[in-house]
């Protein structure tokens, strides 16, 4: 079985981007593997056990290189980074166009990815991604099983969880529940730097310029004020009650 | 200007957060919804009393069976017969898949986790777990989608009525793929964590799965206080999923938030900064969750609580 991960390069993976002066989000710099999308790399991992190839790809500055080197030192055979001057500003319909279009020239049996990423958490990219690929999806996947070409997902709910089947091909999004990433070994480290990382450009994808002009720009940034009137105190003697005063103050106790 | 509202129903009545999405709506333009699957046409006199003027409706099972193809291809098909200009999704993961499909299908742009909207074309969002306000353009072809989160816009009846429009579309093979096969809910436990007026929510800073009994805990000596936790608690299996707030969690605007042994990471504020009032316990003075609190407290959670727990039984005295 072939997998395709979809990973992001984040800046900074706590999630706090930065915008430049033209609005759009700062990504120059190295980046690292977005925590989220190791959760998918150890899922593709671990269902290519007994076989088949593990693809990373991402789309992303020459910065991105980084994040694809993880996937490749955690275990991924190969990746691809689609890099393109053009695709600065990409929203999140050319991001579809350009990841479906890389996983289709790569081939797969499944495609899986985070949720969302720690910095833009949109979250719908997968879901257009597969609607483009024309094949079946499940998002939120705390579990994901294949068994003779069926794939079997335990999808997060907001009430519980539910079973998904459908025949692969198909895209999913793991959750952080799912599996525990392993971290890279020396060995695997190693070995990543042999393995190939291929760039390719919106042209090699086959996509022209109205296929990556995006229908989004951002007009206006302002940072909103800090909270003001908050204090912090030693936790000592009264806190109990401080807290309680405060409890009863808002009208709950 | 007509706006339309992707209405999530179930047997009871349509969803809290479809309704917020009908109160922007009918101020924008021409409110209309969309609902699909069974409690639909059940939904539409609440959907109407919301300033829903139209209805597209079907009760059909085949939304509920399977995962977002059908219902993306049913809007689809809605869209290109009646135009609208915007389409409101709720921030849902079923609201937000079909969001995603529809944007494939029709070309058309996306954005999500909007708090605002600003006019047909222009909504705003917050990034950088809600420290910068961002406004943004909507260009391309009609309609623009947008994911709302939750709870931006109050919902309020209008006394009107709705059109029902039977939606009849032959669902084709290729939409009936993913199925779902099985269902869990949860035993819900006391108050839902959107409603209740406070929570009370544990991180890492519990230190044991042991002592996340607490936050119950305090929430009885409180009174009427939901249980919240952060998604490093939730992976690590001390709480279930249900209680995640957050990111990918839920979004809460309790009258008091108490963040207990919490640190604040992005994800986890993004789901909480509506809140009224926070009150944070952590024992890192430079953690994140003190600078949006109204009031922090220094100090160990393990030691705070139990103290909180006697002096709120000795008030109740």
């Amino acid at each position: 079985m072939n997998v395709v991960v979809l990973v992001k390069s984040v800046v900074d993976p706590s999630g706090q981007p930065r915008l430049g002066p033209d609005f759009l989000m700062e990504r120059s710099g190295e980046g690292t593997l977005d925590p989220g999308d190791e959760f998918a790399v150890e899922a593709a991992l671990q269902l290519t056990t007994d076989g088949g190839t593990v693809t990373a790809i991402s789309m992303g500055p020459e910065g991105a290189a980084p994040a694809l080197r993880r996937a490749l030192a955690m275990g991924a055979n190969g990746a691809v980074l689609v890099c393109d001057p053009a695709l600065r500003g990409a929203d999140t319909l050319v991001t579809a166009r350009v990841l479906a279009a890389a996983a289709r020239q790569a081939g797969f049996d499944l495609v899986l990815a985070g949720v969302e990423s720690a910095d833009g958490y949109t979250g719908t990219l997968p879901m257009a991604i597969a609607e483009l690929l024309d094949v079946p999806s499940a998002t939120f996947a705390r579990k994901v099983e294949v068994r003779e070409g069926i794939v079997r997902i335990e999808r997060q709910t907001e009430t519980g969880y539910e079973v998904v089947e459908c025949e692969l091909p198909a895209v999913a999004t793991v959750t952080a529940g799912a599996t525990e990433p392993r971290y890279p070994t020396l060995k695997g480290i190693m070995a990543s730097r042999s393995k190939p990382l291929e760039q390719r450009t919106a042209a090699d994808l086959g996509l022209d310029a109205a296929a990556i002009t995006p229908t989004q720009r951002v007009q206006a940034a302002t940072p909103e004020p800090a909270k003001s009137g908050g204090v912090v105190i030693e936790a000592g003697e009264d806190t109990a009650a401080r807290i309680a005063d405060a409890l009863a103050d808002a009208g709950v106790i | 200007m007509a706006v339309w509202v992707y209405a999530e129903v179930t047997l009871d009545g349509p969803t809290p957060g479809s309704l917020e999405l009908l109160a922007k709506a009918r101020e924008l333009g021409e409110a209309e919804a969309v609902a699909l699957g069974p409690g639909a046409t059940a939904a539409a006199p609440e959907l109407g009393n919301h300033g829903a003027t139209t209805v597209y409706a079907s009760d059909d099972a085949v939304y509920a069976d399977y995962l977002a193809q059908p219902a993306a291809h049913s809007l689809g098909r809605l869209v290109q017969e009646h135009h609208p200009d915007l389409i409101l999704f709720p921030s849902t993961y079923g609201a937000r898949d079909v969001a995603g499909r529809l944007q494939a299908k029709l070309g058309t742009t996306l954005m999500a986790n909007a708090v605002d909207i600003l006019s047909a074309d222009a909504a705003r969002t917050r990034i950088a777990g809600g420290t910068i306000l961002v406004d943004v353009t909507l260009e391309g072809p009609a309609p623009r989608s947008i994911i709302v989160s939750p709870k931006v816009f109050t919902a309020a009846p209008t006394g009107g009525t709705a059109k029902v429009v039977t939606v009849a579309f032959e669902i084709p093979a290729g939409c009936l793929r993913a199925r779902r096969t099985e269902r869990h809910d949860e035993a819900a436990s006391g108050p839902s964590l959107e409603e209740a007026r406070v929570v009370v929510s544990g991180g890492r800073g519990l230190q044991d799965a042991a002592n996340v009994g607490l936050l119950q805990q305090l929430a009885d000596a409180i009174g009427g206080a939901a249980v919240g936790a952060t998604r490093a608690i939730v992976d690590a299996g001390w709480i279930s999923y249900s209680h995640q707030v957050g990111q990918t969690g839920k979004t809460v605007k309790p009258e008091v938030y108490l963040a207990v042994g919490i640190s604040g990471a992005l994800q986890h504020l993004v789901g909480m900064s509506g809140s009224k009032f926070v009150i944070a316990i952590n024992r890192d003075a430079d953690a994140p969750i003190l600078r949006v609190a109204d009031l922090g407290v220094v100090g160990d959670a393990l030691v705070v609580v139990p103290a909180l727990i006697d002096e709120l039984a000795k008030r109740r005295a």
